[in-house]
């Protein structure tokens, strides 16, 4: 299955049968909700997604529906996940990170300044071109907003959200107001309380081995992945790079071919035509390295950090329980406001302990996860290097052999097919 | 050759470079030569390229012999040039630039590269001869060459540029990597020149070729700023400003001329540009290199801290696969310069000479008018003292007539020998492009077909390890 990009009057669509999102696995295990984006519409800045739901749940009015959402809408559902006290034992799934259409845009943008000033021919080639970077931004942002929905929909928890409900099948916009200055700046403020408190998760003295265990690895890992996933990004970026530059010299090549009317011109015209073939190959080398490697990584990122989360939220409830039994002893001492004080150690246990028991799970679930995650998209990524590798040989083979074949007498030497 | 094979592994080690240091030579096409030029009797002018001084041929044995004089080759039968071009069939010579070798010490070191020339070929007095150069050595070379041949509308290749910045690093005794790459450069620039230079048939026999291929002492290069490239460069754009400031334009006759001119002009323009992309895809591939590199020891970070074990293996093995491939993509970048870059290189500089030999029709041209010009004025001089009675001043002017009537005979004669030798030389020149090029095609293909196969070896080697997780 293929997926198709098309334009029509300024807007781009996006249609994509069931591709396997490999980021993140075995999330349709389960057939009572099954959750796909099997189409998006780019209209100028905004990005709509069909999110489409099979289920045989009775809480649901009907068992096959669609809703268009954007991304906005996400993130309202993530944030309001996020608040939800009673999650405070989970790991919540990192929100998708917004479409960026900026590179093809800007691309778009040059063609449309440009086309008079360009032959039908490069006109054409550009647009080709155009579809193709479309067509990887969609991709990217299509699995990573599709993966939240679906790590939402197959945790026995979460899938009983009512928001997540009212997200999936409410036809109408959710009208969801953006956030007020108050709002971002408290989010701000809470991000920046959330990293200090990476001191608090390392300084709390943690009673727990399972949980000593992992916040050194997830502390240390988190850094690690956040670099590696810089680094493969880089190593994307430069593929593209050389792709570009394969492009420019077939170009050249040609336009050298178009000024000449001796026997060279034929010749230039062939090595245009491969460069041009290297071009396709080390883009798809490229697209394909960021799908399975840079994504898979970028993801994993986010995902250490709702773990992270999930530490420090259990360390502020192992500090507030910490706290509740010195109130409480102080309340003895004082013979004051003792019964309040017991209710409230109570329930600072019982909020720590319930956050400690869900949190084992979630990270115990977690870790496989992730071995699955990464085992898969390594597999399929050593596959398509694999594949594009093969390719690649044959047709510089084929070229090679047609090259050779030209040579008559002893002028230059024949290639070394037999080494191939 | 084997000492190309024994450096280039050594620069292997310094340098990883691979594949295209040790195979073979760039350019170890066959040059082949006319069978014919055995057989080619004693006194004909194919064999003494150079000695004669006036307009019949001299014979001459057959040794290479030391010349100073400007070379008066425009005596050419036309019957020799199409032998030429049929019968670049059976001989063969062979050359090597290797074994680059530093004498002395801080500012005054210099770099001497051995010289072997591998020949069937009777001109040269050896089949194997082996000589140490050094970098002014071939550019005095070039100067000479240039200044006998190119007024004549020969295209003599030129001679790889100065460099100060890349030669103060070597002589300050800095063994980094670019200074290694540097005489890398350098010994591949020079080796291409000199096989450039003996395919071309006349350049081939003249002694000062065989000289430099053969004689183990040389006398050195003198004055070598006005031997360097830039400044045989200087010399040809001081000719075309010449011709550009000629006030009579040239009545071109030949649409050929003007036609060809056109077109390489055109192709300096392209040549650039298409160098420009490719010098750009050798940084991005070197930069595709590094990324991979960091990658990898960041992937091999990531595996040690992975606490589950199967993946902790995994990543460190895919760490060792990326480094693999790192060097891989140093190979190609290696590939990407020392055939694709480096060629564009050589053709842009070659398109250079190209077009000093139009300029130099040129200047033959306005040389002829100019003696058509004081033939005139001597006319007429001649004529005014007809009537003057002064029979010393009226016989001076007869044979300053005479003088000057031989020296419209010989500029037009140089003018119709020049046009000739450049069409020939416009010919042979894209023919020889032709297969330059395909040559360097098919080599790079080779490169990437060797790079793919390893490719391929190193990820199939660590499928089972990603489907080892468990």
């Amino acid at each position: 299955p293929h997926p198709r990009c098309f334009q029509e009057s300024g807007s781009w669509f996006l249609t994509t049968t069931p591709l396997v999102r490999s980021v993140s696995v075995d999330l349709n295990n389960d057939a009572s909700l099954v959750i796909d984006i099997p189409d998006a519409l780019c209209e100028r800045d905004k990005v709509k997604f069909t999110v489409h739901t099979k289920t045989t749940l009775s809480s649901f009015q009907k068992p096959e529906f669609s809703v268009p959402r954007q991304h906005e809408e996400f993130i309202w559902l993530h944030d309001t996940i996020v608040e939800t006290e009673e999650y405070a034992g989970l790991i919540i799934p990192p929100a998708p990170p917004k479409p960026d259409f900026e590179g093809p845009r800007e691309k778009m943008h040059k063609l449309g300044e440009g086309e008079s000033s360009m032959t039908k021919e490069e006109y054409a080639k550009m647009k080709q071109e155009l579809e193709a970077e479309y067509l990887a931004v969609f991709k990217k942002t299509v699995q990573v907003h599709e993966v939240f929905l679906q790590r939402l929909s197959s945790h026995p928890i979460f899938r009983k959200d009512r928001n997540f409900q009212i997200f999936l099948e409410y036809d109408q916009d959710l009208s969801v107001r953006r956030k007020n200055a108050k709002e971002m700046f408290g989010g701000f403020f809470k991000n920046m309380v959330k990293s200090a408190d990476e001191v608090l998760i390392s300084g709390v003295k943690e009673v727990d081995e399972f949980f000593e265990q992992e916040k050194t690895f997830l502390l240390d890992y988190s850094s690690k992945i956040k670099d590696a996933s810089a680094k493969a990004e880089k190593m994307t970026r430069s593929h593209k790079n050389v792709a570009d530059d394969y492009n420019h010299i077939s170009g050249a090549l040609n336009s050298t071919a178009a000024d000449n009317n001796t026997a060279f011109k034929k010749h230039l015209e062939k090595y245009a035509e491969v460069f041009e073939k290297l071009r396709k190959l080390e883009d798809r080398v490229a697209s394909d390295q960021e799908l399975k490697l840079t994504e898979l990584l970028r993801y994993y990122t986010r995902d250490i950090q709702a773990a992270k989360d999930l530490l420090y939220r259990r360390a502020r409830a192992l500090a507030d329980n910490e706290n509740s039994n010195k109130a409480l002893d102080k309340a003895r001492l004082k013979g004051k406001d003792i019964a309040q004080a017991e209710e409230n150690q109570k329930q600072c246990l019982q909020k720590f302990d319930k956050l400690s028991e869900s949190g084992k799970k979630e990270l115990t679930s977690f870790k496989a996860r992730r071995v699955v995650a990464f085992r898969k998209n390594l597999i399929e990524m050593t596959e398509l290097e694999i594949k594009h590798a093969k390719v690649r040989r044959l047709k510089c083979c084929v070229y090679h052999y047609m090259f050779t074949r030209q040579c008559s007498g002893s002028h230059g030497k024949p290639g070394n097919m037999r080494e191939f | 050759s084997n000492d190309a094979e024994n450096t280039a592994a050594h620069h292997r080690n310094t340098l990883q470079f691979n594949t295209y240091s040790h195979r073979k030579q760039l350019f170890s096409v066959c040059v082949t030569l006319s069978e014919a030029t055995e057989e080619v009797s004693l006194d004909s002018p194919e064999r003494q390229p150079i000695l004669s001084d006036g307009p019949s041929p001299v014979i001459t044995p057959v040794t290479p012999v030391m010349i100073s004089s400007r070379a008066d080759v425009f005596d050419r039968s036309p019957d020799q040039d199409e032998d030429e071009e049929e019968n670049r069939d059976t001989f063969d010579i062979q050359i090597s630039v290797s074994d680059p070798e530093k004498v002395g010490d801080g500012m005054n070191a210099y770099m001497v590269y051995k010289v072997l020339t591998k020949t069937s070929l009777s001109i040269f007095s050896r089949d194997e001869v082996c000589v140490k150069r050094r970098f002014s050595d071939f550019l005095g070379l070039h100067s000479k060459l240039a200044s006998k041949y190119m007024h004549m509308g020969y295209i003599v290749p030129p001679a790889p540029e100065k460099s100060i910045v890349g030669m103060t690093k070597v002589k300050v005794g800095k063994e980094d990597l670019s200074s290694v790459e540097f005489v890398e450069k350098r010994r591949s620039a020079l080796e291409r020149y000199l096989l450039r230079t003996v395919k071309h048939p006349a350049l081939l026999k003249d002694p000062d070729v065989l000289q430099f291929l053969e004689s183990s002492e040389l006398p050195r290069a003198v004055s070598t700023q006005a031997l360097s490239g830039a400044g045989i460069l200087r010399m040809v754009n001081k000719a075309a400003d010449a011709v550009n400031k000629m006030t009579i334009k040239m009545n071109e006759s030949d649409a050929w001329f003007e036609e060809k001119q056109q077109q390489f002009e055109n192709l300096d323009v392209q040549l650039r540009k298409l160098h420009a992309s490719v010098e750009s895809l050798v940084c991005h591939r070197k930069e595709l290199s590094v990324n991979t590199a960091s990658f990898a020891k960041s992937a091999a970070m990531l595996g040690n801290s992975e606490d589950h074990t199967a993946l902790s293996r995994a990543l460190s093995q895919l760490a060792e696969v990326e480094e693999k491939i790192d060097q891989l993509h140093q190979d190609q970048a290696c590939a990407d310069f020392y055939l694709i870059s480096e060629l564009l290189g050589d053709y842009v500089r070659l398109i250079t000479a190209v077009k000093g030999v139009f300029d130099q029709r040129m200047k033959t041209w306005a040389k002829c008018q100019d003696a058509q010009v004081m033939l005139q004025r001597k006319r007429e001089a001649e004529a005014k003292l007809q009537h003057a009675n002064k029979p010393d001043k009226l016989q001076q002017a007869k044979d300053e007539i005479r003088e000057w009537e031989g020296k419209v005979q010989q500029g037009e004669r140089d003018f119709e020998q020049i046009s000739k030798n450049i069409r020939r030389e416009v010919g042979r020149f894209e023919k020889d492009r032709v297969k330059d090029f395909r040559v360097v095609i098919i080599k790079y293909l080779e490169s990437l077909v060797h790079t793919q196969q390893q490719m391929i070896k190193y990820w199939e080697a660590f499928l089972p390890e990603a489907k080892a997780i468990a």
